[in-house]
């Protein structure tokens, strides 16, 4: 294997943006008739690497050899008439036009100035029918699934004459049977000797298809291995990137006593919830006074149960159940009502509303629950919020500047301010410490902790194991969806088995648990 | 100069400042052409001048337009309420008409209350099309629009329906306290928008929504009915506005009343600062674009403008103004106008990178 030569070649790869180095020396290479996983957690550059590739980026340093030549695309268009096609993770075709059309956009066959419909028609069967889709060409893509748009894609991708397929998490909002049909048509065309770089965040895909798999870790090479030579354990710790001897060495003095909070009527329970597409079906038990903490890939689906938690999306599967009984939570209202309480990890588009000012971003969500009519008296607004500024050490100190000034840990803090100031009974956050400076993330652990002494619960999800760890009683792991085990956060638990149970799922840590 | 300069940028930089200075050009701009414009007379206890005039005939824009702001802010637009305008007015009319003592106080609030009443369906109808159905506002807007007018001809059956009733004249017309009886509506109007959405959670509510509607949803707002809110107030302003426009003439034309209402009224909003995408809206701001719009219709009028080009120099107007008003525009200028000199001083630098922000 090892004796052909790879088709394309990008070597000592940097990217630098102000203030981050995106990527720093990376190499990768695509051999013709092989499929090459991509991996790396949020951050570690593998949209830049493939924006490098493509001639969306220029490069700083280092070069790309395809078939031997040194290139350097313009832009997506060239490095596509170069053989080199992409398609991204949201299918950025067009729903609203035919599927013949989508293919065939800006090279359309014609004939004497006017497109030659009756061809493209014909041509476009022909590239669906070479991936084994026959569907009517003439009909709007928007009439069929995702998977088959995501299909039509990558006819479009392969049809002019590719060499090399680049697949951008092409499967995260597919179904299990469409993802089948799509690695099977990857399979296909790795046989007909196209190279294709694959991106996902799902395990099992690429130890079912990859045959190679690169790591990139902060803007660098972990290192390129082949599949069969790298055990899943190992894979993920080369993602998330401590070595398990330090990671063992890890505090866990925080005090927690995991069977003290067990104790009693759970506050929360979910009962076989789930979302079709979104998250398979799980049941998570919160008590008072315990933090949850959800570790997982990016992907893995953890911010899909916290949505449902909060009916942010609505559960079409299970029920929840709030003080032992059953309730329907449909919309963040209802959620809100019962004490819950969501921090989003999109603190711009799904927190903050950046116009408004700081002290009306933190009153917002007490004010909706009590509606327009009896707005809280402006002494008391700004009681409570120069208490939780201070509280929260909130800086610029001023209440009436819009948000969307103030950086992202102080923006985090306001998030949290919002909702604190409703006293809820469950704390949902997603990522809280993410993106912001290790000053404001000590703030926000610690308050959890305090949070938790003082009775409330807190669902603590997060990408960074030492924080779970130090924070939480129980761990849920996630996995590819689906919630594979649930761990007590005792003496015995360390990063190494929650990083097992990352990477081998239900079946290993249920022989554990027993 | 530079401290002149910085004690004067609370002033320059208020939100309000260059609409202010603009509606003063306009009316100095008549005064030079006309010198008694400025001049107020007290004649039978009745104050009248241009400069009442003005007022007075701005009042139905004004109205208007405040409901639109709240739309506004939502993210949406009301392209309906020149039409709502023509069916209010229609049916006051009719129903007057219809009338055996046109004058009987009585039938005129009846007139008014199924009048007023018909606009908040109106206003339910785009409310739920926007809200509960999702339609984009611009269309869902369009609809009621177009069918609207057609609405106002089958009501007035194709006619110009005249009324002789003192009382319904009074509206448009008659005075209370020395001033015109519809300056004082579109302020008592004016007040209640003010406290509805200013001391209550409304505006903050509104302009949440029309900020973020995601994050707004996820912090529990109840965004469909605060949307459905808005498109009823619009409505009901526009129905008072088609009241006072239907009473200055005495006649209902379903064809020409209220027509092109909606571009002036969106205008005024503009004008006032309120941006289009929606968030922050300014009623203070729109009622002085309304003003503006008004005192340039009538400047057009005053000057003998010859009225083929009189929309285009109201056109240039606004282009004008809307340019005038924007940060980028008079930073561009000023860098342009300073090119030799350093940078300008450090107090007006940081207010202008305060306001720049997307």
């Amino acid at each position: 294997m090892s004796q052909r030569h790879p088709v394309l070649t990008m070597t000592a790869i940097s990217k630098h943006f102000p203030g981050v180095r995106a990527l720093d020396g990376v190499d990768f290479r695509l051999f013709p008739g092989e499929v090459h996983a991509l991996m790396g957690e949020n951050g570690a550059g593998k949209s830049t690497l493939i924006k490098v590739l493509t001639g969306v980026y220029g490069t700083d340093a280092g070069t790309i050899t395809l078939d031997g030549t040194q290139v350097s695309f313009t832009g997506p268009m060239q490095a596509a008439a170069a053989g080199v096609s992409t398609v991204y993770q949201e299918v950025n075709l067009c729903t609203n036009l035919s599927v013949a059309e989508n293919i065939f956009i800006g090279r359309e066959p014609r004939r004497g100035g006017a497109i030659n419909w009756r061809q493209m028609r014909r041509q476009a069967q022909e590239a669906l029918a070479r991936l084994d889709l026959h569907i009517d060409v003439s009909e709007l893509l928007g009439s069929y699934s995702l998977a088959v748009q995501q299909m039509v894609a990558i006819a479009r991708a392969v049809d002019v004459q590719a060499r090399v397929l680049i697949l951008d998490e092409p499967t995260s909002s597919l179904d299990a049977d469409e993802v089948a049909q799509l690695l099977r048509i990857m399979r296909q065309l790795r046989d007909q000797g196209i190279a294709i770089l694959f991106v996902t965040h799902f395990l099992d895909q690429v130890y079912g298809i990859a045959d190679r798999i690169t790591v990139l870790r902060n803007g660098r090479l972990v290192g390129e291995y082949l599949t069969a030579d790298l055990p899943q354990l190992a894979l993920v710790e080369k993602m998330i990137g401590k070595e398990l001897d330090a990671l063992e060495q890890l505090d866990s003095e925080a005090g927690k006593d995991p069977a003290r909070v067990a104790e009693g009527s759970p506050l929360v329970e979910a009962d076989g919830l789930g979302r079709s597409g979104a998250v398979a079906p799980f049941s998570l038990t919160i008590h008072a006074g315990e933090v949850v903490g959800m570790a997982g890939l990016l992907g893995s689906g953890r911010t899909e149960v916290a949505r449902l938690f909060f009916g942010a999306d609505r559960a079409d599967k299970g029920q929840l159940v709030v003080d032992g009984k059953p309730v329907a939570i449909r919309n963040p209202i209802a959620a809100i009502d019962r004490d819950i309480a969501f921090c989003s990890e999109n603190r711009r588009t799904e927190g903050l509303i950046g116009e408004l000012s700081v002290r009306e971003n933190i009153i917002l969500a007490m004010q909706a629950a009590r509606g327009w009519l009896r707005p809280v008296p402006r002494r008391k607004q700004d009681e409570l919020v120069q208490r939780w500024i201070e509280a929260l050490s909130i800086r610029p100190a001023d209440p009436e500047r819009p948000v969307r000034n103030l950086s992202g840990g102080n923006q985090q803090k306001v998030l949290l301010a919002r909702w604190l100031i409703t006293e809820p009974r469950l704390l949902i956050l997603d990522e809280p410490t993410r993106g912001i400076d290790i000053g404001a993330k000590t703030e926000i652990q610690r308050l959890v902790a305090q949070l938790s002494d003082g009775g409330m619960a807190v669902l603590f999800i997060s990408a960074e194991l030492e924080e779970v760890l130090r924070l939480s009683h129980k761990v849920a792991v996630m996995r590819d969806r689906q919630l594979v085990a649930q761990l007590t956060n005792d003496e015995s638990l360390d990063a190494d088995r929650v990083m097992r149970a990352i990477a081998s799922g239900a079946r290993q840590e249920g022989l554990e648990k027993a | 100069m530079s401290t002149v300069k910085a004690r004067l940028a609370p002033v320059t930089g208020h939100r309000l400042f260059w609409p202010l200075v603009m509606l003063v050009v306009l009316l100095v701009a008549n005064t030079v052409y006309r010198p008694s414009f400025l001049s107020v007379e007290l004649k039978n206890g009745h104050l009248y001048g241009s400069l009442i005039d003005i007022v007075r005939l701005s009042a139905p824009l004004i109205l208007v337009a405040l409901g639109m702001s709240l739309v506004i802010a939502t993210g949406g637009i009301d392209l309906s309420v020149g039409s709502v305008v023509a069916v209010s007015g229609a049916v006051a009319c009719l129903w007057i008409s219809e009338q055996p003592d046109q004058n009987s106080l009585g039938g005129v609030f009846t007139a008014l209350a199924i009048a007023f009443g018909l606009a908040l369906v109106l206003g339910v109808w785009n409310g739920v099309l926007v809200a509960v159905i999702g339609i984009q506002p611009i269309i869902a807007t369009l609809i009621l629009m177009v069918a609207g007018r057609g609405l106002a001809q089958l009501i007035t059956s194709g006619q110009i329906i005249t009324i002789n009733s003192e009382p319904y004249k009074t509206i448009g017309v008659g005075h209370l306290l020395t001033l015109p009886f519809a300056i004082i509506i579109a302020l008592v109007v004016a007040v209640i928008v003010a406290v509805l959405t200013r001391r209550t959670a409304l505006g903050m509510i509104i302009e949440s929504v029309g900020g973020n509607a995601e994050a707004s949803r996820l912090a529990g707002i109840r965004s469909r009915r605060i949307t459905l809110l808005v498109y009823v107030v619009s409505a009901a302003c526009a129905a008072i506005a088609g009241f006072m426009m239907t009473a200055n003439v005495s006649s209902a034309d379903g064809n020409a009343a209220g027509l092109w209402v909606e571009l002036d009224a969106i205008l005024a909003v503009v004008i006032g600062g309120t941006s289009l995408a929606g968030g922050r809206f300014y009623l203070s701001g729109t009622i002085v674009g309304a003003l503006i719009i008004q005192t340039l219709t009538t400047s057009v009028y005053a000057m003998n403008i010859d009225p083929q080009t009189a929309l285009l120099f109201k056109a240039v107007v606004v282009i004008a103004v809307c340019l005038i008003q924007a940060p980028a525009f008079r930073a561009r200028f000023r860098r342009k106008r300073t090119l030799a000199p350093p940078p300008p001083p450090a107090p007006t630098a940081e207010k202008q990178k305060e306001q720049v922000p997307a």
